[in-house]
């Protein structure tokens, strides 16, 4: 007879049936929610708190990126965003007592035309006023420090240089997310899985609870980190986000002996590309076109970013595709997130992120949850309230934020 | 990919069309008059439903002409495709 399975691991939170209130309920348990409910606990000493999450936790959006972590953005406020994110991944391994692999390997965004070195350039400019480790680099400096990559000048887009990020990186996303939620479930948040909100109660203009599949929950605030789905929830609370919803697809390889030393990112040839730890090459490119919530997108896109890989990495023609997925990305028309209060009193929205949510992740859970906490932004999330699309006080990162849409 | 039924050149692939996103957004009548938030929802504030949605579409590398359409956002099925200046078609629950 073959040898009994050995014990189950111990599980990292509790599944706790919900209670009938909570202080605040976060809806949404992926990468945005569970840091939005670790730092009210721990910032804000708000531990009657619960994750409302529809499928399992972090199965979104947080299971699908590939893991980019940055702070390179050229308008101030998205720096200092972005920057205190970077500061926070750098302290979280060790305050969440959990190794999730972050790994400060530099991210290289490539410039392949005129137009792309001055956008470059002036890019690292703007990073060294704010503080931002940044640099331009030589093709010849792109080469040694990516062996593997084509800095030829008979390709259809040469590497005319770099700008380089030593600080940037990546992560394992999932243990990210488990480290997130074994800390909040240690502080006593209840992270409640399989339970789909479907409408909200309210007195007035004030939340008092949502309608979930598991029973009405009495919330004295609301915190909406519904990434793809804001929209729904927004229009189940009664107001309107300016968010279309996309398609985001990326894909790995088998796995290899390691050739990729560090992360490559073009915004004009369309293609990102690391090689995780243990050894996929882990790819993605821009959004498909349409509107669509049905996390898969079209074929023709990974052709074209393979065909932008394969040119810039040659000894990628050997590879193969293992797998494609796709997920569903909020995208503004500013290509900023909004991190706001919302027309319903103590009701909070935690959106917009598009295709760059997860290096945001520790930096939007820690300014949503002074929001929340509050009832007013933190300094870091002021200039992404929702009201900028009236005033016009836009953070156009379209293209300026080497951002690959 | 999206089989799309240009109304003036027939069935043709996705990739010979570019996306115009919302459809029957029409511009204000009188510009002058628009509050701020008025001028925010005409600017940034498009439908984006789970299901049905009215969309634009132009057949890019052919007759080059707009047209509409209404798909479905999560099957991503089309289920109607239609001139410009035409309604819309009456279909339960589009956007």
């Amino acid at each position: 007879m073959a040898d009994l399975l050995p014990e189950h691991p111990d599980f990292l939170w509790r599944n706790p049936d919900p209670k009938s209130s909570y202080d605040a309920v976060i809806v949404g348990g992926g990468g945005h929610g569970l840091a939005t409910a670790y730092y009210l606990a721990k910032n804000h000493g708000m531990t009657n708190i619960a994750v409302l999450e529809r499928g399992w936790l972090a199965g979104g959006n947080m299971a699908r990126n590939t893991t980019i972590i940055r702070s390179n953005y050229l308008w101030d406020e998205s720096a200092a965003m972005y920057e205190h994110s970077l500061k926070l991944w750098e302290i979280l391994p060790e305050e969440l007592e959990y190794d999730f692999l972050f790994s400060q390997r530099g991210v290289m965004n490539l410039a392949h035309t005129l137009g792309d070195v001055r956008e470059s350039v002036r890019r690292v400019n703007a990073n060294k006023l704010n503080g931002i480790d940044a640099e331009w680099i030589s093709p010849e400096q792109v080469k040694e420090l990516c062996p593997i990559i084509n800095i030829g000048d008979d390709i259809r887009y040469p590497v005319m240089g770099a700008t380089y990020q030593p600080r940037a990186g990546i992560a394992k996303h999932d243990h990210v997310a488990w480290a997130f939620a074994r800390k909040c479930d240690e502080m006593g948040v209840d992270i409640i899985q399989n339970c789909e909100v479907n409408g909200f109660v309210m007195d007035g203009d004030r939340v008092v609870g949502v309608e979930t599949s598991r029973g009405r929950i009495n919330a004295g605030k609301v915190g909406l980190c519904g990434a793809g789905h804001s929209s729904v929830l927004a229009e189940l609370a009664g107001f309107r986000l300016p968010i279309q919803s996309h398609p985001l697809q990326a894909l790995v390889s088998e796995l290899h002996e390691p050739v990729h030393p560090t992360v490559v990112m073009s915004n004009h040839v369309h293609v990102y590309v690391s090689q995780a730890h243990k050894g996929e090459l882990v790819m993605g490119a821009g959004v498909d076109a349409y509107n669509g919530y049905g996390q898969r997108g079209a074929f023709h896109v990974i052709e074209d970013q393979m065909a932008a890989a394969v040119e810039l990495f040659p000894i990628f023609a050997r590879a193969h595709v293992l797998r494609t997925w796709g997920g569903i990305v909020d995208v503004t028309l500013d290509a900023s997130p909004i991190v706001s209060k919302t027309p319903v009193d103590q009701m909070y929205v935690n959106c917009g992120w598009g295709t760059g949510g997860f290096k945001g992740t520790p930096g939007a859970g820690y300014a949503f949850a002074h929001t929340i906490a509050n009832d007013e932004p933190h300094p870091l999330n002021e200039p992404f309230a929702l009201e900028r699309f009236e005033t016009g006080v836009l953070i156009d990162e379209h293209g300026a934020a080497a951002v690959a849409h | 990919m999206l089989l799309i039924e240009c109304p003036h050149c027939g069935p043709r692939d996705e990739t010979e069309y570019q996306y115009g996103g919302e459809a029957h957004v029409a511009y204000p009548e009188d510009p002058s008059q628009l509050s701020d938030k008025e001028w925010a929802e005409y600017l940034f504030y498009r439908n984006n439903p789970k299901g049905l949605i009215a969309e634009r579409w132009a057949h890019a590398v052919g007759c080059r002409r707009w047209f509409n359409v209404v798909r479905d956002t999560v099957t991503y099925e089309i289920k109607a495709v239609y001139r410009i200046g035409e309604p819309k078609p009456e279909i339960g629950g589009v956007k």
